[in-house]
C-alpha cells in the first residue's frame, strides 16, 4: 500500500463553501486528489460529505471556493456535464437500470452501430472487456437485476472507466456488502489505482479505511479538520477527529436523577435481530433510566430502534416490555403498549410537513385512542399549546403548517407528539443532529426531566459528548453488533476504544 | 422556500377569504349561474306547482346527484393516493342488479309493494360493496397500483353486467322505482336527499372521529402516518369499499331515473367526471388534502356547465371538450413545477401561504 | 453473404435471457389454438388466423404504440378516442370536403402525433400523470369527433373502396391491406424497441427514470416523443379502421384502449414499465382475438364472456407480475 512518490493532483478543491437556508452545510473546505492514490473521505452525518460530493458531481453548485481538475477550472452545472469531465461517481444505490442487461448498462447513451442500428454484437463483446478490467467475468445478457449489488456495483464501476473517468467517487460503496465482497471490491479499486485512475472512497467504516486508503480528509461540522496519511493516523485519534468536542456545556450528569438500581425493567430484548441489519442483541432499560446507544453511522443503532418499536420484522430474539412477551407488528401495537419513537429522519418519517402543529402533536395520541374517540378540538389545542410552550417550539401559531418552521423546531414538534402519548419507553434516534445549540439543550433538558419523572429513554447518539452527559448506562455497537455495555460515569475514551475496536484489530 | 413568517390570523381579511379552500370553487359556481341568469332571463326562477319545487337549480341538483356521490367516494380515494377508475362499470353493474332484481323478484311476489325495491336496493348495494372491496383487496392486500387494479373491474364489469341482463336493456315497469330518481319529498326530489344524507353523514364521520385526520396524514406523509401508529391497510381498504357503495348509489339513482338499466351506456366516462369533479373542488390529485364540500360543488360546476351548453343551444359534444380543457388546466394549475415555473417568470408574485 | 450474418445477429441480439416473457403468451396463443382446434371444427384454417389479423389489425397497431408508453411506465388511454377521431377526420375530409384520401390520411396521421407530443409535453414538462392527462385527452378527442360529426359518415371513395378490397395472399390464407400494415408496423416496433438508442432509452426510463437521467439519457425528449409516438399509431390504426369499416364515427372503438392495454399486459410488457416486448404484444392481440373467435364459434356463449374473459385473463397477468416484481429485488437492493 504505497503511494508514488510524488503523486500528481488531479483534482484539487480550496475553500469551498455552501450555504443551506441558513445553515451553513460546507465552510472553506480544501479537498486534493492525486493520480494513482485511494483517499478516503470521513465524517458524522451532518458533516458535509454528502454536500461535498454533490458539488464534485454537479448536482448543486458552491458559493465559494473553487474546483480544478488536471489545473483546470471546472464548475459543473450537472451530473453529465461532471461525468464529461471524467468526474465519475458510483453511488450506494447503484445507480444504474435494473431491469436492462449489464452489458446496456455499461454502454447505454453509447452504444456501438451497424448501419445506423445498435451493433449488440459489438456492446457484449466491448462491455465483457471492460469487466475484465475490474476482474469480472460474468454473462453480461443477464438483467443487472438479477446479480447482487457487489456485482451491480462493479458494473457501475466499469461503466465509470468505460467513460474514461479521472476521477472515481465511489460513496458509501461497501455499505451493502459482506466480508468477501468488500475484500473483492478492494481489489479491483487497488487495481484502478496501480492504473493511474484518483479515487475518492466515502465510507464510515474504519477497519475498511485503513484497509485501502493511502490518504484521510476528516470533515466535521462543514470544516475540513484535516488530511492525513493513513499511515500515520492511528484509529483512536482518527475517531477523535470525526466526532471531536462540541462547545463546552456543563459537564456530568444531575446524579439526583440517577434511577434506583431496582427499577422495574420496562423493555428488554434478548438475542433481537434481523438478517443483513443486526446481529443477535441483547438489550433491557429500566424505568427512570437514559440508556444510550454509541456508535457511528451504520453500526446498527436505528435498525434496533427500529425493530425495538415494530417498524421492522425480526427475524430472530424475543421482546419483553414490562416482563411479558410482545409481538410487534405494526407501530401501532408499539404505540398500544406505551412505546414512543423519533425517527432519526425526521422529514421523511417523522413531520407530516402539510399538517398543522396542532395535528402533527396530537397524531400518536390519536392512534392509541382508536378511529372511535377523537379528543374536541378545545382538547386538542390545549394538548398541542402546552407541549409547544413546555419544549419550547418557535411556532407563530400551532395552526401553522409544520413544514414552515426550521430543523430544531420540528424536531421538537416530533418529539412533542410522542410524550403526548406519555410513553413508557421513548426511543430517540439522533434527536439533535443538525439543529441549533438552543433547540439542542432544550431537547437535552427535556430529556433529563423526563427521565427523572420515571421514562424510560433509549437514546441514540453519535455525539459521544451528549451521550456521556445524559445516560445512565451506555451501550455500544459497531458494525451492526453491541460490542459493550459501559456505566454512565465513563470515559470519552473507553467509549472510542470500543466504538474504534481493539489497537490489533486493523484489519 | 422560505417559511411565511407572518401569521394567517394577522393578514388582511381579503387574503383569508381568498384562500378559503372552498373560495374558488365557489366563485366559479357563481359565476357560471349567475351568467346563465343574465343571458337567460328566468333561468334563476323557482315556482311552486302541484306542491313541488320546479326550476332549472333544482334540475341541476337533481341530475348532479349520480355524479355528486360518485365523487364524494372518489375524493377519498384519492386523498389516500389511490384511484378508482372502475367507478362507471360498477356503476352501470349495480344499475343491472338493481333492475334484474327488481324484475326478478317482481315475477315471483307479485302485488307485493315494496318487497322488490327494497330486494333491489339490498342487491344493488351489497354487489357494489363487493366490488368496492375487491378493488380495495388488490390494493392493500396484493399491493397492485390501484390503476391497474381497477382497471380490471373497469373491463369485466360491464361484462359481468351484459351477462345478467342478457345483452338487452331491462327495462323496469315498477312505479316505486322511478320514485328514487324523479318522486319528489317535501316538496325537493328525493336524489336530494340521498345526497344530503351520504354527505352530511360523511362530514360527520370525518369530523367527529379521527378518520379524516387519518386520512390526510396516510395521503401527505404514509410513511411518517405509519411510524405515528396509523393503521393505514384498514382505511385506505375501508375507502375503496365506500366508493364501490357510491357508485353503487349512483347507479340505482341512474337506472331509477330512465326505469330501465343499460348495461353498456351507463356510466360512460364517469371515471373522468368524477376526477374532475374532485380536482375542482380542490383536493389534490396527489392525495393528503381533500375537501368533500369542494367535490360536491365541482360535481355541481360540472352539471351547471351541461346544463348551460344545453340551454345556450351550443352542441352537446362541446360538452367533453369543455371538461377536458377544465382538466388540463385544473393540473396545470395544481402542478408544482408550474408554479414555480411562472414564479420564476413573476418574481413579485408572493405565493408564500398555503391554503 | 452479408444479409445472413446480419439476421443472424439480428437474432443473436434478440437472443437474451427474457425469452421467458415472450413464450408466455405465445405458449398460451399455440395451446388456446391447439384446444380449440380438438372443440371446434374448422378452427384450424389458414384463413381463420388470417382473419384474426384483419379483424384486429386496428387494435394491433394501436397495441404497439401503447407498448412504448407503457415501457416508460406511463399509460395513454386517449388510443380508442384517437382512432375515432382519424375515422370521422377523414370520412368527413373524404367525403364532405373533397378531398384525396391519401392527403386527409396525412392530415389524421399529423393530428394524431400532434395529440400524442403536446400531451407528452405536459406529461413531461409539469410531471403530471399520464393516466389523467390521457383520460383528458380521451375526452377532448371523443368531443372533437362528435363536433365533427354527431352521425356516421359513409366512406364510398373509389380510392378507399379499392384498397379496402385488396387482397394479398400469404401462406394459405390472404390478409388485407390493414393486416399487411399491422405486420410491418410490429415489424418496425420490434426493431425500433431493440435495435435504436430511442428503444432502449425507453427501457431504461422504464427501469429507473433517475438513473436514466443521470446516466445522461434523454429521458426529457424521449417521453415526449413516446407519446407521440402513441399518438401516431393511434391516428395509423384509425386510418385502417376506416378502411376496415368504411365510415368515420365518433362512437368508433368505444372502449378501445382497454382491450389494448389488456392486449399489452397479457402480451409480458409490466404495467409498471421495463420489462416487455413488442412481439409480446403481437401475441396479446392475437389471444384476444382468439378468445373472440373461440366464443363465436362456440356459439353457445354469448359474446359478453369477452369482457369478463379479459378482465379475468388480466388480473391473472397482473397477479403473475407482482409475483415476479416480488421475488426480484431479493437478489441486491437498489
Amino acid at each position: 500500500m504505497s503511494a508514488p512518490a510524488s503523486p500528481s493532483v488531479v483534482l484539487h478543491a480550496t475553500g469551498v463553501g455552501k450555504r443551506f437556508a441558513g445553515s451553513v452545510a460546507l465552510d472553506g473546505v480544501e479537498l486534493c486528489l492525486r493520480a494513482g492514490e485511494i483517499h478516503a473521505l470521513m465524517g458524522q452525518n451532518g458533516a458535509g460529505k454528502s454536500t461535498l460530493i454533490k458539488l464534485l458531481t454537479g448536482v448543486i453548485s458552491a458559493d465559494s471556493g473553487q474546483v480544478s481538475l488536471d489545473g483546470r477550472l471546472v464548475a459543473p452545472t450537472t451530473p453529465v456535464q461532471a461525468q464529461a469531465l471524467g468526474i465519475s461517481t458510483v453511488y450506494q444505490e447503484v445507480n444504474l437500470c435494473p431491469n436492462l442487461s449489464v452489458a446496456e448498462n455499461i454502454f447505454a447513451g453509447r452504444y456501438p452501430r451497424r448501419f445506423g442500428f445498435i451493433d449488440w454484437r459489438a456492446v457484449r463483446r466491448g462491455s465483457r472487456d471492460v469487466l475484465a478490467a475490474v476482474g469480472l467475468d460474468i454473462n453480461v445478457d443477464r438483467p443487472l437485476a438479477t446479480y447482487s449489488v457487489a456485482i451491480q456495483q462493479m458494473v457501475a464501476i466499469a461503466r465509470a472507466i468505460g467513460v474514461s473517468a479521472r476521477v472515481l467517487i465511489l460513496d458509501e460503496p461497501t455499505s451493502s456488502l459482506d466480508e468477501g465482497e468488500v475484500q473483492e471490491l478492494f481489489k479491483v479499486m487497488r487495481r484502478l489505482r496501480e492504473q493511474g485512475l484518483a479515487i475518492m472512497f466515502v465510507t464510515h467504516f474504519l477497519d475498511q479505511v485503513y484497509a485501502v486508503s493511502d490518504r484521510i480528509t476528516v470533515l466535521r461540522n462543514g470544516r475540513r479538520v484535516g488530511e492525513y496519511l493513513a499511515d500515520e493516523l492511528p484509529q483512536p485519534a482518527l475517531v477523535s477527529a470525526m466526532v471531536g468536542r462540541e462547545v463546552a456545556l456543563a459537564e456530568g450528569r444531575d446524579s439526583e436523577h440517577r434511577p434506583a438500581a431496582n427499577a422495574p425493567v420496562v423493555l428488554s430484548a434478548h438475542g433481537l435481530g434481523r438478517r443483513g441489519k443486526l446481529h443477535a442483541t441483547d438489550i433491557q432499560v429500566r424505568r427512570g433510566e437514559v440508556l444510550g446507544l454509541a456508535g457511528l453511522l451504520g453500526s446498527g443503532r436505528t435498525e434496533l430502534a427500529r425493530l425495538l418499536f415494530g417498524l421492522d420484522r425480526s427475524g430472530e430474539g424475543r421482546l419483553d416490555i414490562q416482563g411479558e412477551a410482545a409481538d410487534l407488528h405494526h407501530p401501532a401495537d408499539a404505540v398500544a403498549q406505551g412505546l414512543a419513537l423519533c425517527p432519526e429522519e425526521r422529514k421523511t418519517e417523522g413531520i407530516i410537513a402539510e399538517l398543522s402543529v396542532r395535528e402533527n402533536v396530537v397524531l400518536a395520541l390519536q392512534t392509541r385512542m382508536g378511529w372511535r374517540r377523537t379528543l374536541s378540538r378545545t382538547q386538542q389545542e390545549a394538548l398541542a399549546t402546552k407541549l409547544v410552550k413546555a419544549l419550547g417550539v418557535k411556532t407563530a401559531s400551532i395552526e401553522t403548517l409544520a413544514g414552515q418552521l426550521s430543523g430544531g423546531n420540528q424536531q421538537k414538534v416530533v418529539l412533542a407528539r410522542w410524550l403526548a402519548t406519555e410513553p413508557r419507553l421513548l426511543i430517540l434516534d439522533e434527536p439533535t443532529r443538525g439543529i441549533d445549540i438552543a433547540a439542542k439543550q432544550d431537547i437535552m433538558a427535556e430529556v433529563v426531566r423526563l427521565a427523572g419523572q420515571g421514562m424510560a429513554v433509549l437514546f441514540i447518539s453519535a455525539e459521544i459528548e451528549e451521550v456521556l452527559r445524559l445516560c445512565d448506562r451506555i451501550a455500544v455497537l459497531r458494525e451492526r453488533r453491541k460490542v459493550g455495555e459501559l456505566p454512565g460515569g465513563c470515559s470519552e475514551q473507553e467509549i472510542l476504544a470500543l466504538i474504534a475496536g481493539d489497537a490489533g484489530e486493523v484489519a | 422556500m422560505v417559511p411565511v413568517s407572518t401569521s394567517f390570523a394577522t393578514q388582511p381579511w381579503l387574503r383569508r377569504f381568498v384562500a378559503q379552500p372552498l373560495f374558488w370553487p365557489l366563485l366559479t359556481l357563481a359565476l357560471l349561474l349567475l351568467g346563465n341568469g343574465v343571458f337567460n332571463p328566468g333561468f334563476l326562477a323557482l315556482h311552486w306547482r302541484d306542491g313541488h319545487l320546479y326550476g332549472n337549480l333544482i334540475d341541476i341538483g337533481n341530475r348532479a346527484a349520480p355524479l355528486i356521490l360518485v365523487s364524494l367516494g372518489m375524493t377519498l380515494v384519492i386523498a389516500v393516493r389511490g384511484l378508482d377508475i372502475s367507478v362507471g362499470a360498477v356503476l352501470a353493474l349495480t344499475a343491472t342488479v338493481a333492475a334484474w332484481t327488481l324484475t326478478q323478484v317482481q315475477a315471483a311476489h307479485a302485488g307485493s309493494n315494496l318487497l322488490p325495491l327494497a330486494w333491489a336496493i339490498v342487491a344493488a348495494l351489497t354487489v357494489a360493496a363487493l366490488c368496492g372491496l375487491w378493488n380495495g383487496l388488490l390494493v392493500v392486500k396484493v399491493g397492485m397500483q390501484p390503476i391497474v387494479a381497477t382497471l380490471i373491474l373497469m373491463v369485466a364489469g360491464r361484462g359481468v353486467a351484459q351477462l345478467i341482463s342478457g345483452g338487452q336493456i331491462i327495462t323496469v315497469y315498477y312505479a316505486p322505482y322511478g320514485f328514487l330518481a324523479n318522486g319528489f319529498l317535501l316538496g325537493l326530489p328525493f336524489p336530494l336527499y340521498v345526497v344530503a344524507t351520504v354527505f352530511v353523514g360523511l362530514q360527520w364521520l370525518i369530523r367527529h372521529s379521527a378518520l379524516g385526520l387519518f386520512t390526510s396524514a396516510i395521503g401527505h406523509n404514509p410513511i411518517a402516518a405509519k411510524v405515528a401508529g396509523v393503521r393505514a391497510g384498514a382505511i385506505i381498504l375501508a375507502t375503496y369499499l365506500f366508493c364501490g357503495l357510491s357508485a353503487g348509489m349512483a347507479g340505482v339513482l341512474v337506472s331509477a331515473n330512465v326505469d330501465s338499466a343499460d348495461a353498456n351506456n351507463a356510466g360512460q366516462l364517469f371515471e373522468l367526471d368524477a376526477i374532475l369533479a374532485v380536482s375542482i373542488g380542490g383536493s389534490l390529485l396527489s392525495g393528503g388534502r381533500f375537501s368533500l364540500a369542494g367535490s360536491l360543488i365541482g360535481a355541481l360546476i360540472l352539471q351547471t356547465m351541461t346544463s348551460t351548453i344545453y340551454a345556450v343551444g351550443l352542441p352537446p359534444q362541446l360538452n367533453l371538450v369543455v371538461k377536458a380543457v377544465l382538466v388540463f388546466v385544473v393540473m396545470v394549475l395544481q402542478s408544482a413545477d408550474f408554479r414555480s415555473q411562472v414564479r420564476a417568470w413573476l418574481p413579485w408574485v408572493r405565493k408564500g401561504e398555503q391554503t | 453473404m452479408n444479409a445472413a450474418r446480419s439476421i443472424a445477429a439480428f437474432i443473436g441480439g434478440a437472443r437474451e435471457a427474457r425469452h421467458l416473457a415472450l413464450a408466455v403468451p405465445l405458449g398460451l396463443f399455440v395451446a388456446m389454438a391447439l384446444v380449440g382446434g380438438v372443440f371446434y371444427d374448422g378452427l384450424l384454417a389458414p384463413q381463420v388466423f388470417a382473419n384474426l389479423l384483419i379483424d384486429n389489425a386496428f387494435l394491433l397497431i394501436t397495441a404497439v404504440g401503447l407498448t412504448f408508453v407503457i415501457l416508460t411506465g406511463g399509460i395513454d388511454l386517449s388510443v380508442g378516442a384517437v382512432i375515432a377521431l382519424s375515422t370521422v377526420l377523414q370520412a368527413a375530409l373524404i367525403q364532405r370536403h373533397g378531398w384525396h384520401p391519401l392527403a386527409a390520411i396525412s392530415v389524421v396521421l399529423l393530428l394524431g402525433t400532434g395529440l400524442g407530443a403536446c400531451m407528452g409535453l405536459l406529461i413531461q414538462r409539469y410531471t403530471l400523470q399520464p393516466f389523467v392527462v390521457t383520460l383528458a385527452g380521451m375526452f377532448l378527442a371523443r368531443g372533437l369527433a362528435t363536433l365533427i360529426s354527431v352521425d356516421s359518415i359513409g366512406i364510398d371513395h373509389p380510392f378507399m373502396a379499392a384498397v379496402a378490397s385488396i387482397r394479398i395472399p400469404l401462406l394459405g390464407a390472404s390478409l388485407s391491406v390493414g393486416a399487411l400494415v399491422a405486420l410491418v408496423v410490429v415489424a418496425a416496433g420490434v426493431l425500433l424497441a431493440g435495435f435504436t438508442s430511442f428503444g432502449r432509452a425507453v427501457y431504461a426510463i422504464g427501469g429507473n427514470p433517475q438513473s436514466a437521467s443521470l446516466m445522461g439519457l434523454p429521458v426529457a425528449s424521449t417521453v415526449i416523443r413516446v407519446y407521440a409516438l402513441s399518438g401516431f399509431c393511434s391516428a395509423l390504426a384509425g386510418v385502417v379502421y376506416a378502411l376496415y369499416m368504411l365510415s368515420g364515427y365518433s362512437q368508433h372503438a368505444l372502449g378501445l384502449e382497454l382491450d389494448a392495454i389488456a392486449a399489452v399486459v397479457i402480451g409480458g410488457t409490466l404495467l409498471t414499465g421495463g420489462r416487455g416486448h413488442v412481439a409480446g404484444t403481437l401475441f396479446g392481440v392475437l389471444i384476444l382475438g382468439l378468445i373472440q373467435t373461440l366464443i363465436a364459434f362456440d356459439g353457445r356463449l354469448s359474446s359478453w364472456w369477452t369482457r369478463i374473459a379479459i378482465g379475468l385473463l388480466l388480473l391473472m397477468f397482473c397477479l403473475l407480475q407482482r409475483l415476479l416484481v416480488r421475488r426480484a429485488p431479493e437478489q441486491g437492493e437498489s
